[in-house]
């Protein structure tokens, strides 16, 4: 047998031994891999001629389909503003308390603002807008600085401790920092707080934060407890807590102050995208 | 009579040093010159290392004069394997690490508390460690070491070069050393698959030179009358990689003792370069060059010709031309103009089957034994991650087309998609590689246990197949979640949401990337086992080939 043959397969091969075993067949290219590269070059080629594909000395090939990617977006973004023109015409002329009476122009608010609030806002309220310690739930009725469409408005387009000249601002003061209050104090009116939705476990210390209470905190909170929205003072008196209803928490609150802040989104978003998020909001469930 | 041989040794060794002092006092420059502390750092990292290749070569010297030790018989080559077992060591040390936190970072994503909130843990500074470590770290090692070890047999002639092959694998895994720390330390030019600064950038091109000449004049020497195939897979791997890394690192520094540099290229030109270099980084470094691993360790190990001569030089070239035009893919539909992604989808799909024809040589060079691929695990860990690469290759130019890129870019699909070919074709090929070398390396009759090869085999596949299919999923729900529109015209997601859908697959991805670390440790278990000399628990199961040559039993004939 010759030397230049594969013993096993009969086949030829290049005669080459490397590293006193390796051949090599010399075997013809696999057909159907051939046709396969062919077709695929043709179509490369076709491909090639039907679009902008070879750059020229001033300008490149246009193609023969004259497609253009950009021209090819253009035309969708301009569809898609034109299909969406006359509802946002509509919301643009309806006063934001009489969008709602409107079922398709509500429709259309409420889609565009979830959209919106589901990459801005979602970060910090939730998905769901259920918030966060520290960051309201947007489904209750239990409103910090008002839940009709202007306040929720006025929230979105000013934001709350933002950097806006008419941002929403009120600070808790800092009773146990500024040693306004001593820790029994502090102690006594966070007992009190938790009494006025009956969570209170010491009804002597509560009675002796109601002193306090009466003191320190009735201007902003009013004597119910039952907060004031123009000051964005909280309601105490109901069993939504923002920071928590252990007493640590309370205690944490009275001592430390509280300032949640919340960014203007006025410049960022345009006014009907806020108009449209307010709805959204307002839709939510808790809307006054 | 003058021994001119040890004469020419001492000479080389006297340069060796030299060169070295000249690298220590470089080091040292920097240590003491430079503000930056990681910068100082890392000179202090050259001059250590030079310190000890002094000492080194001079020890070697007092030994035995440099020169290489004197020839068993007069046709027998002296082959220079020390530093492919160096490049065989630092791989899998390499690979380990690269894979570990590979999968840190994949568990990062499923929790982002994992990120500990501390720079040097967080995921933008792991990311980069994981794909240099994997890609640069562990592969560049066994191309490294596979290189050298393929071009003395192929070539029948001894590396050239007295300590420039020590000098390529040493200065290349200070290189390692050097981009990896930096990385942690926050020093980073910023550039994906290109991250190292300036000063590596430029340390690295002087072993990559080193390496070009070394494997060239051994080319030079060799006593073959033919290149075998494997080195001119090798060759322009080793070629196109030095043009690619220079020309997309070419960057101004703000000083010389500072890290920071500004590149060359400005917008959307410097991002056409970048996926220039970052494609043909793929395509160089992680196809041709393991294509060469492909083409010498296939046809040794199961002891049959390569199926076709005409198939690998048409296979070649083709791939090779076509390459180097598909960049343009990755940026669709960006600012990049529109001729270049024509051109850029066109090529990569002509670029097809070319690729196919690595694939279909290596997998019919098993015509007549395929029985090997029952027997072998070895075998079987080769032929699997050809079959991965033949996967991955066809996916490549389906993503590539610009109405599926328009769903696949930027989703996980891509991560998939490299991970198939990484963990499959790349990372298993070399698995097989070392298998193969260790033995053969260390002069042993066989691995210590060829069942432990089974479970790795098993056990790496069953995680790259959790790591794919599940980044198949969670990638393309991401991306048909982030193009869906209600029927207003708005979006139906939004992108926390797209997160929280993929929250399982991420962990199904982290759970495959550890079955994969597993799989690497036993593996690095029985190599361990193997080069200590330990007596092989199932040499009757493994083949003949499985001992180092000279232990080889002849064939039956």
């Amino acid at each position: 047998m010759s030397k230049d043959v594969d013993e096993v397969t009969g086949i030829e091969t290049t005669g080459h031994v490397w590293d006193d075993d390796l051949r090599e067949l010399n075997k013809p290219l696999p057909k159907w891999w051939l046709y396969t590269w062919i077709a695929t070059i043709i179509w490369g080629i076709g491909y090639m001629i039907a679009y902008p594909a070879w750059p020229m000395v001033n300008d490149y090939t246009k193609g023969l389909l004259g497609y253009s990617q950009r021209a090819a977006v253009t035309q969708q973004i301009e569809d898609g503003k034109k299909a969406q023109s006359k509802m946002w015409s509509g919301l643009e002329t309806t006063p934001l308390n009489a969008v709602a009476a409107n079922p398709d122009l509500l429709r259309f608010a409420t889609a565009s603002g979830r959209t919106v609030f589901g990459e801005n806002c979602a970060p910090c309220h939730g998905r769901g807008a259920q918030g966060f310690k520290g960051y309201p739930n947007l489904n209750d009725d239990d409103w910090i600085w008002g839940g009709s469409f202007e306040s929720i408005q006025k929230t979105i387009r000013h934001g709350i401790r933002s950097d806006h000249e008419e941002t929403r601002n009120n600070a808790m003061p800092r009773f146990g920092i500024d040693e306004a209050l001593d820790k029994k104090q502090i102690s006594d009116v966070s007992e009190y707080v938790l009494s006025l939705s009956g969570l209170s476990k010491d009804a002597a210390a509560s009675g002796r934060g109601k002193t306090v209470f009466a003191e320190q905190c009735v201007s902003c909170h009013g004597e119910d407890g039952k907060g004031n929205q123009e000051l964005g003072a909280p309601n105490l008196a109901d069993s939504v807590w923002l920071f928590g209803s252990e007493k640590a928490d309370v205690v944490q609150s009275v001592h430390t102050g509280r300032g949640g802040k919340m960014p203007a989104w006025e410049g960022r978003l345009d006014p009907l995208t806020i108009k449209a998020l307010t709805v959204y909001v307002h839709s939510l469930g808790g809307g006054q | 009579m003058p021994d001119t041989r040890a004469e020419k040794a001492t000479f080389g060794s006297l340069m060796a040093i030299i060169f070295a002092i000249a690298m220590a006092f470089v080091g040292i420059s920097i240590g003491v010159g430079s503000p930056s502390g990681g910068m100082s750092f890392h000179g202090w990292c050259l001059a250590a290392t030079a310190a000890a290749s002094i000492y080194f070569i001079l020890s070697h010297m007092a030994q035995d004069d440099g020169a290489p030790s004197p020839l068993s018989s007069s046709d027998a080559v002296n082959y220079h394997d020390a530093p492919i077992r160096f490049a065989t060591i630092a791989a899998i040390f390499w690979g380990i690490a690269g894979f570990v936190v590979g999968d840190i970072i994949a568990w990062q994503l499923a929790f982002p508390a994992l990120n500990f909130d501390l720079p040097w843990t967080s995921f933008g500074r792991l990311r980069p460690l994981h794909t240099s470590a994997v890609i640069f770290a562990f592969g560049g090692n066994v191309l490294i070491g596979t290189s050298f070890y393929v071009v003395q047999r192929t070539c029948k002639a001894r590396l050239a070069g007295l300590w420039s092959p020590w000098f390529v694998v040493v200065g290349y895994n200070l290189f390692i050393l050097i981009a990896g720390t930096g990385y942690l330390l926050g020093i980073t030019d910023g550039k994906e698959y290109a991250e190292p600064v300036w000063y590596a950038d430029l340390f690295l091109t002087m072993v990559w030179v080193v390496y070009l000449l070394v494997f060239l004049a051994t080319l030079w020497k060799r006593k073959e009358p033919h290149i075998y195939v494997a080195n001119w897979f090798y060759l322009s791997f080793i070629v196109t990689v030095a043009m690619l890394h220079v020309v997309n690192n070419l960057a101004v520094p703000v000083s010389i003792w500072e890290p920071k540099s500004y590149i060359v290229f400005a917008g959307v030109q410097d991002a056409m370069t970048q996926w220039w270099y970052g494609h043909n980084a793929v395509g160089f470094f992680l196809t041709a060059g393991f294509l060469g691993i492909m083409y010498y360790f296939i046809p040794k190990r199961v002891e049959r010709p390569v199926y076709s001569y005409r198939l690998s030089i048409v296979h070649f070239w083709s791939l090779i031309f076509l390459y180097i035009w598909a960049g343009p893919h990755h940026l669709h539909y960006t600012a990049l103009p529109e001729w270049t992604q024509t051109l850029g989808m066109a090529f990569s799909i002509m670029l097809w089957k070319p690729s196919w024809g690595g694939m279909i040589n290596g997998l019919m060079t098993l015509s007549g034994a395929w029985d090997k691929l029952r027997t072998d695990p070895v075998v079987r860990l080769l032929v699997v991650s050809v079959a991965f690469y033949g996967m991955s290759t066809f996916e490549g130019p389906v993503m590539s087309i610009k109405a599926v890129n328009s769903l696949s870019h930027y989703t996980d699909w891509t991560i998939g998609h490299v991970h198939s070919g990484a963990l499959g074709w790349v990372a298993m090929v070399s698995f097989g590689a070392i298998y193969c070398l260790v033995p053969w390396l260390w002069k042993r009759k066989a691995l210590y246990s060829i069942r432990l090869v089974e479970w790795h085999f098993w056990v790496s596949t069953i995680g790259i197949l959790l790591y794919i299919t599940s980044m198949w999923v969670s990638g393309i729900m991401q991306g048909l979640m982030w193009r869906a529109y209600d029927k207003l015209g708005f979006l139906s997601y939004s992108f926390v949401e797209t997160v929280e859908a993929m929250h399982p697959y991420y962990i199904i991805r982290a759970t495959g990337g550890l079955l994969f670390i597993l799989g690497s440790l036993i593996m690095a278990y029985n190599i361990w086992r193997t080069i200590r000399g330990d007596e092989s628990r199932d040499a009757a199961e493994q083949p003949r080939v499985a001992a180092a040559p000279e232990l080889r039993l002849n064939p039956a004939e």
